[in-house]
């Protein structure tokens, strides 16, 4: 089973939910976290990393002595990533790549007619490996500093997630590319709100895109008690269920911030959070009956 | 010369559009010839990277000046490469920047800084 924890807005509490779900399922779970631009589930799971394994992309490049200008490669390209000037009488020609919107999908390559266009290796982040609490797996990714594109490597964490396990995805906050990547293909996705406009105005677009892709989802209600309850009626509205809410207590936001879990500081929510996923798994199993 | 300039419509009433990458039309200028064509922006409502397309049509078209009001940086970069002049900053009627340059009021320079962020002329914040 694939559950990801996702929010629209940032800071409502996901790694706080995905960590203490993680702990509460024990050896029944593995935790990957996919906020590879900054993952920060390790605070809390404090794993042993066993092994590191570094993520390549194709760049690509051009040979010029062997290239005619015809400027197929940048009509293939579909992220405009490419410009081809043909040589004029001042000019001589060239071939610009704009690795920051590249994709490294191949197009390029594939399609020049010269075999001008080669790919040279990238470095783009790394996945870690190792165990937390000596109990179950731990996979985290980690972008490298200053690298566009999350995606590659939410890809790649995503390559370690086993059927005989819960996987228990952590994704980057928003609604774009790596959040889609971390959604799709799961089973559930759990969106962590705060009862604001703000965490409202989010976790509707987050639901958006959650229906776009097909997932269900869920909704968490992280410091409940603040603000109004139009997040509540909004839930309703949309028929979608709202799993749990966790107080707005001080205590949390304490313990939180020196790297201990919600079930590490009130045990109690070990139960709490297995009813949770008895609840995902019931509304699973309704959304399967109803859609396929 | 052919020169270009980023307009909001397609006539030399038109004003000067502010952005590069998503102008609502180019006006394309023969100064010799005092005859012009207006190309719709198909890059206007592009994911991205329409500057860098835009900058490699210019080329193509064989422009050699470009006037508009800001340029972003992958843009520049083609332009330097193509050799393409501009002038940024420009506002007003299109009629009245081709007066103006042909009586030699504005001058252009090297695209070699550009003068927004990228994604400037995707909404959001004013420039």
């Amino acid at each position: 089973m694939i559950l990801t924890v996702a929010s629209g807005k940032g800071g409502t509490g996901k790694t706080l939910i995905s960590t203490s779900l993680a702990l509460s399922l024990g050896e029944d779970a593995q935790f990957l976290d996919c906020d590879v631009e900054e993952p920060n589930g390790y605070i809390f799971l404090k794993p042993e990393i066993e092994r590191s394994v570094t993520i390549y992309l194709p760049k690509p490049k051009v040979d010029i002595k062997r290239c005619s200008f015809c400027g197929r490669c940048r009509s293939a390209c579909h992220y405009n990533a490419i410009s081809v000037i043909k040589p004029g009488n001042k000019t001589t020609g060239k071939v610009l790549f704009f690795y920051e919107l590249c994709h490294s999908c191949g197009a390029c390559t594939l399609v020049c007619p010269e075999n001008a266009i080669y790919e040279e290796k990238e470095e783009k982040g790394s996945v870690e490996i190792g165990t937390a609490r000596g109990i179950f797996s731990f996979i985290q990714g980690k972008l490298k500093i200053a690298e566009a594109s999350p995606v590659p490597v939410v890809k790649a964490v995503k390559k370690y997630i086993r059927k005989d396990k819960v996987n228990i995805i952590d994704a980057s906050p928003g609604t774009s590319c790596p959040v889609v990547e971390a959604v799709k293909g799961a089973d559930f996705c759990i969106l962590v709100t705060e009862p604001t406009p703000f965490g409202l105005n989010d976790l509707a677009l987050a639901l958006e895109m959650t229906g776009k892709i097909g997932v269900p989802s869920g909704i968490i209600i992280n410091r409940a008690g603040i603000g109004d309850n139009r997040v509540e009626d909004y839930a309703r509205e949309k028929g979608i269920p709202v799993l749990l809410h966790i107080p707005f207590k001080r205590e949390i936001a304490v313990s939180y911030s020196k790297g201990i879990p919600l079930v590490g500081i009130f045990s109690e929510y070990v139960s709490i959070f297995k009813k949770v996923f008895e609840r995902i798994k019931y509304e699973i199993l309704k959304h399967r009956e109803v859609y396929e | 010369m052919k020169i270009c300039i980023t307009a909001d419509g397609n006539s030399l009433e038109a004003n000067v559009d502010p952005r590069f990458g998503r102008c609502a039309y180019f006006i394309l200028y023969d100064t010799e010839t005092d005859t012009f064509e207006a190309i719709p922006n198909t890059n206007a409502t592009g994911m991205g990277g329409v500057g860098i397309q835009n900058a490699t049509m210019m080329a193509e078209k064989g422009v050699e000046v470009i006037f508009t009001g800001n340029l972003g940086p992958n843009a520049a970069r083609v332009l330097q490469q193509a050799d393409i002049k501009v002038v940024t900053g420009l506002t007003g009627k299109i009629k009245d920047a081709v007066e103006n340059f042909k009586k030699g009021s504005l001058k252009a320079i090297p695209a070699a800084t550009p003068t927004v962020l990228p994604h400037s002329g995707m909404g959001g914040k004013k420039q």
